[in-house]
């Protein structure tokens, strides 16, 4: 259950809308080239949908892991 | 001296919350054991709602115009004044006018679209996010017989569901027109399906197909040439457009990004059960100011209002503050000019649309007459 420095946390557990994928992008957004943001989500789907988006953009994650039902997610800016 | 309960921003949910401390706290207020101050910047009150039926010149935008001491109760001190700095640390908020103290804050000072947020969005694109964007692009709709519409949107925003709806009512408003076969109408969204919350995607998604709307996902703006008249996405593709109608992404007030309070677009970090400002014990957020991950909507306000109007009030009157916001949410879907869904949803219930209905939509513009209750603190 690695883990690792992350520049920013958010929280995402128990919000639907606009939910945890959609934090996540803003975050993304805002940041630096080379920000670590940590994602936890208790939504299933974002298991899914978060790596996607992350790989679609072009970005890295640079750790993933469950605890539980949350889903923990770093991702680090790439461009 | 009174207790001092100063609200800093006049929209739907500093005037619930003025309004309910108001009718809750009369004897208090009267024997001058209570004082609640509303400070506003704007003599205006607009439902934003209304933003989505006057681009389509569904109603007059007076219609969802009121005057601030309209609405305001009378035991509100309704004070006119542009709030510059919130110092916590003193117990001051300080407006162009004056200076204000207080015993206990409450900041609903609102999210505001930022049409500078991408390069060259102002100059090319259309919005009916704010009064004056809704009135400009209801003109050029009337216009509109033939061409290309593309919707960009932007996070974070207010109104999740609203760009969802303003692309299946135009869809409506031209077949009504007659010329539905000669405008294209392309939705975007910047994740890989058509609204974050893929039960109302998945609502949305046969519509679109049967309404032969076209769509595309992972759809993320970066820049517009108003020249060339193309929007440009992260991947440095072009998409064309005739109306580009663009959901740019919000920041919180000047104020609060001023007075050092917000995270970096400017909203307060909120604790996502009392509605304090996190570290602190004396000042509370309501409404889109929060950094709360939850929809950014007038339904949040009222239901946060409800919470911490309770625990104001028993905190005035030295008993627990036990209420707690659950996260409650709930919108309408307008699904075309005649007909919607709707659903609700919080912390621990995702939501569910209902089925679309004309009576839905009934219901919808009967809330846009209700809400002036609401805002009075009365519903």
């Amino acid at each position: 259950m690695r883990q690792v420095d992350f520049t920013k946390q958010v929280d995402a557990r128990g919000t639907y809308c606009p939910g945890p994928l959609m934090e996540l992008v803003k975050s993304i957004k805002r940041g630096q080239m080379g920000d670590v943001i940590e994602l936890i989500s208790d939504d299933k789907g974002s298991r899914v949908d978060i790596p996607e988006w992350v790989n679609k953009m072009g970005h890295e994650i640079a750790n993933e892991r469950l605890e539980g039902e949350d889903y923990y997610i770093a991702v680090r800016k790439m461009k | 001296m009174p207790k001092k309960i100063v609200i800093v921003g006049g929209g739907s949910g500093g005037m619930m919350v003025a309004n309910r401390l108001a009718r809750q706290l009369p004897d208090e207020i009267k024997r001058n054991e209570v004082e609640i101050t509303l400070l506003s910047n704007t003599e205006k009150h607009i439902y934003q709602p209304g933003y989505l039926f006057i681009a389509f010149n569904e109603q007059q935008p007076e219609h969802f115009i009121r005057k601030q001491e309209r609405i305001a109760h009378r035991l509100v001190n309704l004070v006119y004044d542009d709030v510059q700095i919130i110092d916590p640390g003193t117990n001051r908020v300080h407006g162009d006018k004056s200076t204000y103290s207080y015993d206990y804050l409450v900041i609903a000072t609102g999210s505001h679209p930022d049409m500078n947020s991408i390069p060259g969005l102002s100059e090319g694109a259309d919005n009916f996010y704010t009064l004056e964007g809704a009135e400009k692009l209801r003109d050029k709709l009337a216009d509109f017989q033939e061409g290309k519409i593309l919707i960009t949107i932007d996070v974070p925003h207010k109104c999740p569901a609203a760009p969802l709806e303003i692309t299946l009512m135009l869809d409506d408003y031209f077949r009504k027109k007659g010329v539905r076969d000669q405008v294209e109408i392309k939705y975007t969204y910047p994740i890989g399906r058509i609204h974050s919350l893929q039960p109302v995607a998945d609502w949305g998604l046969p519509e679109f197909e049967k309404r032969n709307i076209d769509y595309e996902t992972f759809f993320n703006l970066e820049e517009v040439d108003s020249k060339k008249k193309v929007a440009i996405t992260m991947d440095g593709e072009e998409h064309s457009y005739d109306i580009l109608i663009s959901i740019p992404a919000h920041t919180g007030a000047k104020a609060v990004i001023d007075s050092g309070l917000g995270d970096e677009d400017g909203f307060i970090p909120t604790d996502r059960y009392n509605l304090k400002m996190e570290g602190s014990d004396d000042v509370y957020v309501v409404g889109d100011a929060t950094n709360l991950p939850i929809s950014k909507a007038g339904s949040t306000a009222h239901y946060q209002a409800e919470t911490l109007v309770h625990n104001l009030i028993s905190r005035v009157k030295g008993r627990p503050e036990t209420a707690r916001y659950s996260g409650k949410v709930a919108c309408f879907l307008e699904n075309s000019l005649e007909d919607a869904s709707m659903i609700t949803f919080d912390y621990q219930h995702p939501p569910k649309p209902a089925t679309t209905s004309d009576m839905l939509h009934w219901f919808k513009s009967v809330y846009n007459e209700l809400y002036w209750l609401n805002a009075r603190g009365i519903l």
